[in-house]
Parts: C-alpha cells; sequence; structure tokens
C-alpha cells in the first residue's frame, strides 16, 4: 500500500497526481470467508480493520448495500468523548479515546482529530450537584472531569448568554477537556484503507437478503449478488438492525428513530469547544470550515425515513437560541437525518447471540461516531475469540431480561421521559 | 409536518400529539403465571420495522384522547385512524 506522506505528495504533484493508487479495491464476492461483517460504516469497517490486524483473520469481507461511510458516520456531528458516569461505559469510552488519539499514525490517514473539550451546561443547583457526582466518576475511571463555575464558564465560552432574566441562566459547567471532534468521513476511509490492505474485501452495492442457519449455526448470508457462506457473521448495521434481526426471526429490544443535525453558514471562530444545553438536548461546535454543527432530540417516533422533519428542528434550534443568541441570526447551510439504533436504556449491545457464529453490534442511539475505534476493537474480539472482552461485558443482550440495565441517562426510545 | 386524523377531533397537526410506540404490544394477563421472557417482550423487544406501523399517540394538546395510528415508518403517509379501544382488522 502506498503511504500518504509528504514525499508521496511531492512525487505524486510531478505526475498531477495521477497515479496514485486506489485507496480501497471493489473486489468479487469470494465464496467463503472466515468472517462476514455486515454494514460498511464506521463500526463494520473498523472490526474488519481490528479483525486483521489484531487477532489476524484476513479472510474477511464487509458487506455493504450502499457505498461505505454512506450511513450514520457520514451523516454525524463528529463528537468525541468519554464523560460517562457509569464504569461501562466511561471504561469502554476511554479506552476509545487512546485509540482515536492514535488513530492518524495507526491508519495513516489524517482523521484531524481536535481534542477541544466539551462543556456540559449546568442551569441549577442540583444539576452542578449532578455533575458534580458525574464528574467525580469520571475521575474515578482515570478520565478527565472539570467542573467550572459560571465566571469560568464565561471565559471559555462568552458567546453564551450570560444575561439576567433568562429562563434557564447558566450555573457552571462540567468540561471533559481531552474530548472533542474529528473529520468523520476520513474515519471511515482510514479504516477501509487499512482494512483493504490486509486483505479485506470490501463489497459495495451488496444487500443482504437472508441468512443461512441450520442447527442453530450460522453458515452463511444470501445477498443480491450471490450466496457467501461464511463461519462467523456480525452484524453492524446501526438503524437497519430490526430488519435483519426480523430476517433471523430475531426481536431486540431496539426501535428504529430518526436523528437530525444541520450545520449553518460557516462564520469566522466563535466556538472552541463543543457544549450542550443542559436545559433540553441541544449541542453545538464550530467545524473547521465556520460551520456551527449543531443537533439535539430525536424526531420521536419510530422512522426509516433518513430526512427529518421541521418541529422538531425549530425545537432544537429554540433550545440553541436560548443557550447562544447570536445563532438567530445565521443562516442554515443544511440539515440532514440519520436513522439511530435506539436500545431501550440508551447503552449499546455488543455481543453473542442465541444463534452460534452470529454477532450482535447495535444500539448506539446517540453516540455512534465516538464509540467508533472502541467498538471495532470489542467487536473484533468478541467474534475472533468467540466471547466477550472485559470492556464489552457490560454491553449483554440479555441484560435487559435479567435486569441489568446501563441506564445512564435513563432514557433510550423514550425521548419524552426527559 | 404529520397531520394526524383524530377520531375525537379531526385533522390537527403533530404539535398537537405526542407518541406512545408500537400499539401492537400487548400487556401479559396478569391472572396466570408470566414468565419473564413474557415481561421481556412487553417491556422492552420491539419488532419496529420499516413499512406499515400500527402505534400510539395522545391527542396530548387536544382531547387528550389516546388514539391508534397506521402509519408508514419510512414515507411517514398515515393511512388509517382508531379510538383506542377499537379493534383493527
Amino acid at each position: 500500500m502506498q503511504k500518504y506522506s509528504i514525499f508521496n505528495l511531492v512525487k505524486n504533484a510531478f505526475s498531477n497526481h495521477e497515479n496514485w493508487d486506489l485507496a480501497w479495491k471493489d473486489p468479487t464476492p469470494k465464496e467463503v470467508y472466515d468472517v462476514v461483517i455486515i454494514g460498511g460504516g464506521g463500526h463494520g469497517l473498523a472490526t474488519a480493520y481490528y479483525l486483521a490486524k489484531e487477532h489476524n483473520i484476513t479472510n474477511v469481507a464487509i458487506i455493504e448495500k450502499g457505498w461505505i461511510g454512506g450511513g450514520n458516520v457520514g451523516r454525524n456531528t463528529t463528537i468525541i468523548r468519554s464523560n460517562y458516569m457509569h464504569d461501562e461505559n466511561g471504561l469502554f469510552s476511554e479506552f476509545g479515546m487512546d485509540l482515536w488519539r492514535k488513530m492518524s499514525q495507526d491508519l495513516n490517514y489524517n482523521v484531524m482529530f481536535s481534542p477541544r473539550g466539551i462543556i456540559n451546561l449546568a442551569h441549577s443547583d442540583a444539576q452542578m450537584n449532578a455533575y458534580a457526582r458525574r464528574g467525580n466518576s469520571m475521575r474515578l475511571n482515570g478520565i478527565d472531569a472539570v467542573l467550572l463555575n459560571r465566571e469560568q464558564v464565561k471565559e471559555i465560552i462568552p458567546m453564551a448568554d450570560f444575561s439576567e432574566n433568562v429562563r434557564f441562566p447558566i450555573y457552571g459547567g462540567l468540561m471533559q477537556p481531552s474530548a472533542g471532534t474529528a473529520r468523520h468521513d476520513a474515519v471511515a476511509w482510514g479504516y477501509a484503507r487499512q482494512a483493504d490492505s490486509m486483505g479485506v474485501d470490501i463489497i459495495q452495492n451488496c444487500e443482504v437478503i437472508g441468512f443461512d442457519v441450520s442447527a442453530g449455526k450460522i453458515k452463511g448470508i444470501r445477498t443480491s449478488r450471490g450466496n457467501i457462506k461464511a463461519k462467523k457473521v456480525g452484524l453492524c448495521v446501526a438503524g437497519s438492525t430490526n430488519i435483519l434481526a426480523e430476517k433471523l426471526n430475531m426481536t431486540l429490544p431496539i426501535e428504529t428513530h430518526l436523528l437530525q443535525a444541520c450545520v449553518s453558514e460557516p462564520v469566522k471562530p466563535v466556538l472552541d469547544n463543543v457544549v450542550t444545553f443542559g436545559a433540553g438536548h441541544f449541542y453545538v461546535s464550530q467545524s473547521d470550515k465556520g460551520e456551527m454543527v449543531m443537533g439535539g432530540d430525536l424526531d420521536g417516533y419510530n422512522s426509516y425515513a433518513q430526512r427529518g422533519n421541521l418541529p422538531t428542528l425549530q425545537h432544537v434550534l429554540t433550545e440553541g437560541i436560548a443557550m447562544m443568541p447570536f445563532l438567530s441570526k445565521l443562516k442554515m447551510l443544511r440539515t440532514w437525518g440519520g436513522i439511530m439504533d435506539m436500545s431501550m436504556d440508551g447503552s449499546p449491545i455488543i455481543d453473542k447471540t442465541h444463534i452460534d457464529g452470529l454477532y450482535l453490534n447495535c444500539g448506539w442511539c446517540y453516540g455512534g461516531f465516538k464509540a467508533t475505534p472502541a467498538s471495532g476493537w470489542t467487536f473484533a474480539h468478541t467474534i475472533a475469540q468467540d466471547r466477550v472482552h472485559e470492556l464489552n461485558a457490560g454491553y449483554s443482550l440479555n441484560r435487559f431480561n435479567t435486569g441489568h440495565l446501563i441506564d445512564e441517562k435513563g432514557l433510550g426510545t423514550k425521548t419524552w421521559i426527559s | 409536518m404529520l397531520y394526524i386524523n383524530c377520531p375525537h377531533c379531526g385533522m390537527r397537526s403533530q404539535n398537537e400529539f405526542s407518541y406512545g410506540g408500537d400499539a401492537s404490544v400487548k400487556r401479559p394477563e396478569l391472572n396466570k403465571e408470566v414468565s419473564d421472557q413474557e415481561w421481556d417482550n412487553f417491556v422492552y423487544n420491539r419488532k419496529s420495522l420499516r413499512g406499515k406501523h400500527l402505534e400510539l399517540w395522545q391527542h396530548i394538546s387536544g382531547c387528550r384522547q389516546w388514539i391508534k395510528v397506521e402509519r408508514d415508518t419510512a414515507t411517514h403517509e398515515i393511512f388509517r385512524t382508531f379510538k383506542a379501544d377499537e379493534e383493527v382488522a
């Protein structure tokens, strides 16, 4: 594989950049694979990469219905963080933070990881207490957390509304300085390029239409490009999880919902960090191009539409303007939506299933992008070793049956509870 | 914007309603032994498929009645609406 470096950049400049290798190939599906990963998004590509890199399993195919990186890895707001209170989420995400910090070197692909810090604003004494508790839990798990008072927040985010008589005054906030953002498409492309170079077949425009299961064991999959035999199959299909689960006669604690995001026209730098509104569900950061990247609540009803509805957007941006009034002066550049695999407790599932050789990775809710490396790493481990790693042991499928829910915020699909 | 035909009030905008999820879910009967799996299916497990979906909505800013709505989850087309206690054929 051609290395991306300043020397190769200069060298290729002499031939007008016409002789670069393809970043990944377009292979015809083979008849048999050791592992088939369904879903060529961030998690699927990362899983294939870590299967090859950490477990030396390279006879792997990624089966993607559309094109790689066309789903939620290309539709998110690029936030990376590990500011969780519960051990399962905190340790898992902090493991991921380490992978994020090394990712550009590891993949030889600039993913533009920018640890600019995330601040969750607090709007009451009670919320400050809750944040102090969460911050302490984070620090016990080795995650950086700083509790900020009103004056400190004002210094960092002068554009937020600190005037008197506002409905939700800013009391302070909880900051994770090491959190940040990354270039989302680069993450998908970087994993794809490295996985491909190690022998993984990336098969696009190939829809899974069925599974071959006999005697409780997975034998292969049926696709729009023919049948493929596989010893192991991993599902990484986010919002389409229920569609594939139905073909396997499985009913999961997952509902598919629509989440919108939007960006404004680009403006000069006004916001250095990722900021979330504490009295509702709104978050914002500024991209390197200057656009304000914003998002918030689900549309609120089951949806596969991949496009949003205006009442929710209006609701979300009303919160944004309450937090940062200058946002009302900006023109909207784009809005879009993606379909989320909302689990019932708001935490993900990375586990084996009752079918031998079939593995499940789903339930990422609002937080799939930042989990990409840790999800791929632990899912690869789960598939290769046929047992869960301690990092994803809490993300079991049967926790809904046994009552071991991970209720980080206590809400999953039922957004109205908040 | 969705427009939902409330069987009690007529056609109203989505803003007047709140969503209640899959209407095909049945609470297990309490006068018999209920297994953990049955509770699990009732509380957590959902089909949530692409296409026709029968779901509960509450006309929260209107008559406050719960209603059933048959809607396509991909196109958002609403086919039929029913009162909460109406049998859906």
